[in-house]
């Protein structure tokens, strides 16, 4: 708790300082805009709290986007590592594919899955799938490889199978890469999420996000992304708790 | 936090507890290669070895650095097959065979950081099967035996070099081969540790007799530990000479390696390991 006091200090003071701007005209002038499109801190907060069930509604759409999102990203490149591990043709076979299926850009697929899937939750939960795999599939592969051999030649000797060997050696030493993944991957995973969103959506964050823009509900606007940054610090957050619960060793 | 406990040294801390789980009682292996050969692509590693342990007996495998003694050991312990020649572990010639019998302990302990000491040391045991509650009760038995009473759930790191070799070897006994292959066992320790572990050793092997083939870049730990001495060349690895240990194991190991006869032998060893280096 001592860790949070001086950054917590910092936010405060900064926090104070644009309320301070903010209500005093000075921040809107300084920017060159009118006094609605720059709202204070306070006035975020009291649009948070009046709008506290349009925005819990739709706060809930987008988190299952990103947690159920995440988690198939997660599914598939931890088995697409494994695999990718156990056969020696499969990883020279996929893994420049897999380096390379980065390069395409989410713009593209997000709206094709759109014309494909609909408005459903499907293409949203597939978009942040695709943001989340390639990290944690990537580090996944590269912890299983960092292996000692000699590690192997010990569990060997101890008539261990190879799944025994995967089991007890290999998924534990790539456990801490995959949480490096992991964390990379829930950074993007709300972007991800408000980009399908804004793709071909009726509801959640990302979609809020957009009217208020278009009517200049600034305040609302900014309490939405507010709401989402805690769903972003929160997934966050749990990772880092699990990691420590789980990783025990480093 | 490094923590140590005295290790017992003494036959007598030994003698009289029951062997080590199918250990003390399994069937007993003898180790033979004949023209042993062995090429890494272009680089030849081995270039004709012949050597015999007994059953239970324990062969010491003495060389330069990098000539290839842990090759050997390998292709002993079933791990790679010998690129010509032939190797025979209890009766198996084929590399399932030997690696069913022998029980390979790496340079480094290999205790797996995520695991409890208890559970390292049943390793063997669970890749077998037995259920953890089991597999944790038979190696449980032994953590006194081997000094390391209180210590069961232990993590790796908090243990000390020597506490961490001795998990190893209750490793390595707990899986009930035959055939012990050590490889430069002792090599990461101390001189004071490496000692304890020595004279440890010796008392291990009294109460619960193995096979055992031995490599270690210490003469007179070779000399101590083994009945006979093998010294190798340089690569591509021969055998230069083979010699009989005065005093294999002897209860007080500090007075045998400094008697007369001891360091004749030693001489005679760091002789032919100085013709083979050249």
């Amino acid at each position: 708790m001592k860790r949070w006091a001086l950054p917590g200090l910092v936010l405060a003071a900064l926090i104070g300082l644009w309320q301070v701007a903010a209500s005093s005209g000075a921040l809107a002038s300084v920017l060159g805009l009118e006094d609605f499109l720059v709202p204070s801190p306070a006035e975020i907060a009291s649009a948070l709290w009046e709008n506290r069930s349009l925005l819990a509604e739709n706060a809930w759409v987008t988190l299952q986007e990103i947690l159920l999102g995440f988690l198939c990203g997660l599914a598939a490149g931890l088995g697409f590592a494994v695999l990718l591990r156990l056969s020696n043709t499969l990883r020279r076979a996929f893994y420049p594919l897999m380096v390379a299926s980065q390069a395409i850009p989410i713009l593209v697929i997000a709206p094709i899955l759109l014309v494909w899937f609909g408005f459903g939750i499907g293409p949203k939960l597939a978009v942040v799938a695709l943001i989340c795999f390639f990290p944690i599939a990537v580090n996944a592969a590269d912890g299983l490889r960092s292996v000692d051999p000699e590690a192997t030649k010990m569990m060997r000797t101890l008539d261990a199978s190879r799944w025994q060997v995967l089991w007890r050696v290999e998924a534990p030493t790539a456990l801490p890469f995959v949480f490096s993944g992991a964390r990379i991957a829930a950074t993007f995973a709300p972007i991800a999420a408000i980009f399908g969103e804004w793709v071909g959506a009726d509801s959640g964050l990302g979609v809020l996000i957009r009217l208020d823009s278009a009517q200049l509900e600034t305040a609302r606007m900014f309490a939405a992304a507010a709401v989402l940054t805690a769903i972003a610090l929160g997934l966050f957050g749990l990772l880092a708790l699990a990691e420590r619960r789980i990783v025990t060793w480093r | 936090m490094r923590q140590d406990t005295k290790v017992a040294t003494r036959t007598e801390d030994f003698a009289g507890a029951e062997a080590s789980p199918a250990g003390g009682n399994s069937p007993a292996a003898a180790v033979s290669v004949r023209g042993l050969e062995h090429s890494y692509g272009e680089l030849r590693a081995i270039d004709r070895c012949d050597l015999e342990v007994p059953a239970h007996g324990v062969l010491g495998i003495v060389g330069p650095s990098g000539c290839g003694k842990s090759t050997l050991l390998e292709l002993i312990s079933g791990l790679q097959q010998p690129g010509a020649g032939e190797v025979e572990v209890g009766g198996a010639r084929d590399r399932g065979g030997r690696l069913a019998r022998c029980a390979f302990m790496p340079q480094r302990d290999m205790l797996l950081p995520w695991l409890a000491a208890i559970d390292n040391a049943a390793l063997a045991l669970r890749n077998r099967g037995v259920r953890r509650g089991p597999a944790r009760k038979e190696v449980g038995r032994l953590f006194e035996r081997f000094g390391l009473a209180g210590f069961e759930r232990a993590r790796p790191a908090e243990l000390s070099g020597g506490m961490r070799q001795r998990v190893a070897f209750l490793r390595t006994l707990v899986s009930g081969k035959p055939v012990l292959a050590l490889d430069e066992p002792f090599a990461s320790l101390d001189a004071i540790t490496r000692a304890e572990m020595q004279g440890w050793l010796a008392g291990a092997l009294k109460a619960d007799p193995r096979t055992v083939v031995l490599v270690t870049h210490d003469v007179e730990e070779a000399l101590y530990l083994s009945d006979r001495v093998a010294v190798l060349s340089s690569r591509p690895a021969r055998v230069v000479e083979q010699l009989s240990a005065p005093a294999p194991r002897a209860p007080d190991r500090d007075a045998a390696v400094t008697t007369t006869e001891f360091v004749a032998v030693r001489e005679r060893a760091m002789a032919a390991l100085h013709r083979g280096s050249r």
